[in-house]
């Protein structure tokens, strides 16, 4: 059946974009979270900071925050995969002839889509906010794909409870954690001031090197090696997740 | 697709357990073309458990299954082009339209003009006028007719209903069971499962009884009548069944 993959995979991300459309809150409700946190962070806590960097906070800490959007936007994945699980019409697709991964991948794409609109959101009240880029061209280009890989990274892990949980709570609950991270990072404060164990963790787990990168790349400084440390990180963990992800969902269909 | 000769299943020393748990003990049958056969048995009984296995949605840990001369495990691309499933629970896409959800349907299937297939299935199921409507504004027996509708996309030659009937009010009971009947009529072969007895009674050619995951008796309505001693004459004053008077108050001319 793999020749309809690709038609298969289109009618369904057709319909799972009509969900969103038809509930546009999810978008919101995504957006709301990361916004709420850059009001109170820059208006807040963002003058009691020192970055040390020169620049507005709100153009310091909109990197952690596009991650938050992603880390909070990957739950409502996991919610749709389950919700097309516990209501049978998952098995209805299953026990058609559908190429019978479109399924899946229906939704990895809806995730892509969904993400990338919160994402838009979030930054547009940044702009209002007062953020500036002296980024040109191809250093928006590498964060849209820094944002792309981390997203996808994230939509696999969300792929695993999406399939294995009992409860809707629980579908979405493994995201918690992966919101809290970057405030465990350079996201919002330099990691200078952390204690010892605390920094050392701050500053080697994924998300610091991905907040400096886009941090980088939207002041238009080189970015060095933290743009390979945060690629190496988000394709790792794509890997990873998609090999864990892929071998739960065959142990569900069969 | 009735491109093979023989009975349209033939199931052969069927096994299933689900760890130490033994669903099914060894179960055989056969359902000949164009008849309606009715597995019955109580909650547990490994009704479900059959079916998911005829329909690929489960692997047997012993014995053989056809269906329309496809083997289910070695050819489960063909069993999926010749059957479809409707599971216990309505498997209809709730946030889109009925017509929107029997189109994704004949999408799925690759089938020419899905919108002429669509009005005329919400024709033929009476829900023309709801075609437009959100399916979670459906009464019970609508998304069942729903559900059934979507099955009947793509005139798979053989269909299983898994408790098509299970929840729904005496009145949405009377429609499904129209829509079965309609179903034989029109030549398909249909598998249902019950815990109904009258629901066997009225709809199936031969019934088989699903207990202990084993078929303890298999045959015709009358076949079955026969294992028990005759009837007696006995003159008892008919009284209406709440049943009757129900659908008498409500005007539904059962």
């Amino acid at each position: 059946m793999a020749k309809h993959f690709f038609g298969d995979t289109t009618v369904l991300l057709g319909r799972s974009l009509r969900h969103i459309t038809r509930s546009p809150d999810t978008i919101i409700t995504t957006a709301i979270m990361p916004v709420a946190l850059m009001l109170m962070f820059v208006y807040v806590f963002g003058g009691a900071i020192s970055t040390g960097s020169g620049t507005p906070y709100v153009n310091y800490m909109l990197p952690g925050i596009l991650l938050i959007t992603v880390a909070s936007g990957i739950a409502y994945t996991a919610y749709r995969l389950f919700m097309d699980l516990q209501g049978g019409i998952f098995e209805r697709f299953q026990s058609m002839p559908t190429a019978r991964s479109s399924v899946l991948w229906a939704h990895v794409l809806t995730s892509l889509v969904a993400n990338l609109v919160s994402l838009v959101v979030v930054m547009l009240v940044a702009l209002l906010m007062g953020f500036r880029s002296a980024a040109g061209v191809p250093a928006w280009l590498a964060v849209a794909g820094i944002l792309t890989l981390f997203t996808l990274a994230l939509t696999w892990i969300a792929v695993i409870p999406g399939l294995t949980a009992k409860t809707m709570e629980g579908a979405s609950a493994f995201s918690y954690p992966l919101i809290f991270l970057p405030f465990l990072s350079s996201a919002f404060v330099p990691t200078g001031t952390m204690p010892g164990p605390l920094r050392v963790f701050a500053e080697n787990q994924p998300v610091t090197s991905i907040v400096n990168a886009v941090r980088a790349l939207f002041a238009g400084q080189p970015v060095g090696d933290d743009i390979w440390v945060a690629l190496a990180w988000c394709a790792g963990i794509l890997v990873v997740a998609y090999g864990f992800a892929m071998r739960v969902y065959r142990r569900r269909i069969t | 697709m009735t491109n093979q000769q023989g009975p349209a299943i033939q199931v052969n020393g069927l096994e299933k357990s689900y760890k130490e748990l033994r669903v099914l003990r060894g179960v055989s049958f056969e359902v000949a073309r164009g008849s309606i056969f009715a597995l019955l048995g109580s909650n547990g009984a490994g009704k479900t458990t059959a079916v998911k296995i005829l329909s690929t949605l489960l692997k047997a840990d012993a014995g053989t299954a056809r269906v329309n001369g496809f083997d289910v495990a070695a050819q489960a691309a063909d069993v999926r082009e010749s059957i479809s499933l409707t599971g216990q629970f309505a498997a209809v896409d709730e946030i889109l339209s009925g017509r929107e959800n029997l189109v994704l349907v004949a999408r799925l299937r690759h089938l020419k003009d899905p919108g002429g297939i669509a009005d005329d299935l919400l024709r033929r199921f009476s829900l023309t006028e709801a075609g437009g409507r959100r399916v979670a504004t459906y009464s019970g027996g609508m998304r069942r007719r729903l559900d059934i509708a979507m099955s009947l996309i793509g005139e798979p030659p053989v269909i299983f209903l898994d408790e098509p009937t299970t929840g729904l009010d005496p009145q949405a009971r009377i429609e499904v069971w129209q829509a079965v009947k309609d179903l034989a009529a029109g030549g398909a072969t249909v598998l249902l499962t019950t815990q109904y007895l009258d629901e066997a009674e009225q709809l199936a050619d031969r019934i088989a009884i699903l207990h202990e995951g084993r078929i303890i008796v298999n045959g015709t309505l009358a076949e079955l009548k026969r294992l028990l001693p005759p009837a007696k004459v006995e003159y008892v004053e008919k009284q209406p069944s709440l049943e009757d008077v129900f659908l008498s108050l409500v005007g539904t001319k059962a």
